[in-house]
């Protein structure tokens, strides 16, 4: 009988450290506090669990200070205590620099997060705003959220790359917010029909640049005039090369005009086209270039888009000729393996308009012009071939079906001669 | 006969008595009736075979086995050999038009009842070359080794693993191991060339001498009239320049098939397309030749489970018995073999063939 008494009691206290033994939630009174309040006190409470600081083993008191062990909030919000309350707005990035400034501290949790966002944050607009008591400025918590902060990679996040813009937006769009800072608020309208909107929010693609990809995040600013292609340059390296060995480098330079975004402007970047080259109406090129049969500019534009132009419809009747030769079964995929290689030549003709250099431009696109006339010439022979397909399958045919009124004719004789017989 | 011709018919006249053989072939008759067309279709299979067998050879010539060379050479055949492209596209199309004219061939002895007494082998023999001409089709689709092929291979080879018991032994027998690789293009070459066609020639052999030594059959409703009254025609020359009459029309579409459609044409199709990679996902819409589709749409269409067994399991073991039901028909249509007729036999066939195409017809749409 004792030994079941014993073995009760035994389980019993099992089940209660297995129920209350070492839940966190348990323990922290400043959680079982909050659940219970309403309204603002309670929704730290209830967003906190979806929090990566608190899925990481994070407390309260580890931001707020404070004693959570005690359920009595004179003792556990006191300052004796070291609770440090709620940080102001202009205080926010000190009060998270705390840890996250902090390398030995942070790469207990993650050695590759960066820990220079603050310094950061202190060079960007809003910090150097933020600083001078400006309290409509965006902190760290304008960003990530509070007590609901995920990591960048969580879709969920509002700083994942797909949602990134609409976290900007929320104060750059607004034009009753930005009123006092005097500048537009259109960024995030134009940048949703840009071709790196569409590919970013329509197509989730998060490889497509967000707002911070070309300001910097924490030191969000605005590049300056000159360093425009550096930025654009971090994904579009090759054009970025040719235009900084072209001309247009140090004329933009000296006419003060921004490098890329002069011809493909900045939030509202459409996907280029080769109407932007040359010397038509629709050609950015003539917004400097006059239209002058001596102005060296002028030629050279009218020649780099007439290279285009050759290859573009040299690669097209090329592929047409292919096609009609595979509608009618001919193989040609050899063929077929060259054109791919006209079309990398035609991209990358286009891409050496940005050394705004005739050479350069005459150089790539012969290799492409000689690759798209020998295709030419393999849908031509392919299409040859099929005629010749043609002509001996009619006189093979024919001797056939001469073949078959032979054979009938004879069977016929036959016939008739075993009647008679 | 030239001189020449008579000699050499003396000499082997002298040794092998062909004087018996000669009266044999000038006494044999065909019988004519309203049915007689379907006589054609025997012959028709046959003279498809020969140009599979010859044009395959062809092939041969250029085709190298392997998983680095057979989708190259196959490629070069029809890129750089002179009249290769002509060759491949015979060789498929026959090989369609073969298994088309095999499928009429079977129907048309089935409802015709020729299998009854005492053609019994002769129709085991051929539904045993039935068997084997699919057995060509499954093994020859894998030889270009490009990725539609690949893929069929891997989930027809899927279907035999699913047999209880021996399905997984079959299937790494068939593969060459666990999966499809280039060891299951060296035996499924080796199965196509040389293992398929020995066996084949042995039936076909055997098939032939068959249907020589018992003559055509006559169906039963004209087999009860009074036999004098049937019309017949001999065999040597008539029906065997009737026959060679059909082989050249046949030769001739097979050519204007070949020359216009060289990949085939709708489902009909064998584009060389990519290369097979292992490693590459499955490209949509795979699916295996027409003859195999209507299984392969059953099989897709049943339950995963029907009572307590695995659906596709069912689907397998219920082919399996209707085809061995099939074959052995000679010795369970006791009515016919007593020249009765027996609607029963008619109303199968029917149901098999509306089956066959309904399940093809929903497969390719």
């Amino acid at each position: 009988m004792k030994s079941i008494k014993s073995s009760i009691a035994f389980l019993l206290a099992g089940f209660l450290i297995v129920a209350f033994g070492d839940t966190g939630l348990a323990k922290d009174e400043c959680l079982n506090c909050h659940q219970e309040l309403e309204d603002e006190l309670q929704t730290p409470a209830l967003k906190i669990k979806n929090d990566i600081h608190f899925q990481k083993g994070l407390t309260c008191a580890d931001c707020h200070g404070g004693d959570p062990t005690s359920d009595d909030p004179d003792i556990s919000m006191s300052r004796a205590k070291g609770f440090r309350g709620v940080p102001s707005h202009q205080t926010v990035p000190q009060f998270c620099a705390r840890c996250h400034s902090d390398a030995n501290f942070m790469k207990t949790y993650n050695p590759r997060l960066p820990v220079d966002q603050y310094q950061k944050y202190k060079t960007s607009i809003h910090g150097q705003k933020i600083v001078k008591g400006d309290e409509k400025v965006a902190n760290c918590v304008s960003c990530h959220s509070v007590h609901e902060i995920m990591p960048a990679n969580n879709p969920k996040s509002s700083i994942y790359p797909v949602n990134l813009p609409q976290t900007c937006a929320k104060c750059h769009a607004d034009e009753e917010y930005m009123k006092e800072y005097g500048i537009p608020t259109d960024q995030f309208s134009k940048f949703s029909v840009s071709v790196h909107g569409k590919a970013l929010l329509e197509k989730k693609d998060i490889g497509a640049p967000a707002c911070n990809d070309c300001h910097g995040n924490h030191g969000a600013t605005p590049p300056g005039i000159g360093s425009i292609s550096n930025v654009c340059e971090q994904c579009h390296v090759v054009m970025g090369e040719l235009f900084s060995k072209s001309p247009h480098k140090p004329a933009f330079q000296e006419m003060d005009l921004p490098q890329c975004e002069t011809c493909h402007s900045n939030h509202d970047i459409i996907p280029p086209n080769d109407d932007m080259i040359g010397v038509t109406e629709q050609s950015i090129c003539m917004e400097c270039h006059a239209e002058d049969e001596e102005n060296d500019g002028y030629k050279v534009a009218a020649q780099m888009r007439m290279r285009i132009d050759s290859l573009r419809v040299r690669y097209e009747k090329a592929k047409k000729l292919l096609e009609e030769a595979e509608e009618k079964g001919m193989e040609v995929s050899d063929a077929r393996f060259d054109l791919k290689d006209v079309y990398s030549a035609l991209v990358a003709t286009r891409s050496d308009i940005h050394s705004f250099s005739l050479p350069v431009v005459l150089e790539t696109s012969n290799s492409g012009l000689e690759l798209a006339d020998k295709t030419m010439e393999k849908g031509k022979q392919a299409l040859e071939e099929y005629n010749f397909r043609r002509l001996g399958l009619g006189i093979s045919t024919l001797i056939i079906t001469l073949l078959i009124i032979a054979l009938y004719m004879k069977i016929k004789a036959i016939e008739r001669e075993q009647k008679t017989s | 006969m030239s001189n020449i011709g008579t000699k050499i018919y003396g000499w082997l006249d002298e040794r092998y008595d062909l004087t018996a053989l000669v009266e044999f072939g000038k006494k044999k008759t065909v019988p004519i009736h309203r049915e007689s067309v379907w006589y054609y279709f025997g012959g028709l299979s046959l003279f498809l075979f020969m140009v599979q067998v010859m044009s395959g050879v062809l092939l041969l010539l250029y085709y190298r086995p392997g998983a680095d060379q057979a989708y190259e050479s196959v490629k070069f055949i029809v890129t750089n050999v002179e009249f290769g492209w002509l060759v491949r596209a015979i060789h498929s199309w026959s090989a369609n038009l073969m298994i088309f004219a095999a499928f009429i061939h079977m129907f048309s002895v089935y409802f015709t009842k020729a299998y009854r007494k005492p053609r019994e082998l002769t129709w085991i023999t051929g539904m045993i070359m039935f068997f084997l001409a699919m057995g060509f089709g499954f093994s020859g689709y894998l030889l270009p080794w490009n990725e539609l092929a690949f893929f069929a291979t891997k989930v027809g080879t899927d279907i035999v693993g699913v047999v209880p018991g021996i399905g997984e032994f079959l299937m790494k027998v068939l593969r060459g191991g666990d999966d499809v690789t280039g060891a299951t293009l060296s035996r499924f070459f080796g199965f196509h060339i040389a293992l398929l066609p020995a066996i084949f020639s042995a039936f076909l052999g055997l098939h032939l001498m068959l249907v020589q030594k018992l003559g055509m059959s006559t169906p039963i409703e004209y087999e009860k009239a009074d036999n004098s009254n049937l019309k017949t025609m001999p065999f040597f020359p008539n029906f065997m320049l009737r026959d060679a009459l059909l082989w050249l029309i046949v030769l001739n579409v097979l050519a204007i098939l070949a020359v216009f459609f060289p990949f085939g044409i709708g489902p009909l199709h064998w584009p060389l397309g990519l290369k097979a990679d292992p490693f590459a996902p499955a490209p949509a819409g795979i699916q295996p030749e027409w003859y195999f589709m209507f299984m392969f749409q059953t099989l897709k269409m049943i339950p995963g489970k029907v009572l307590f067994i695995e659906g596709e399991l069912l689907g397998i073991f219920a082919f399996g018995a209707a085809g061995l039901a099939w074959t052995l028909v000679p010795f369970w249509d006791k009515k016919s073999a007593r020249g009765e007729k027996n609607k029963l036999i008619n109303i199968l066939g029917i149901a098999a063939i509306a089956f066959i195409i309904l399940m093809t017809a929903i497969g390719w749409l």
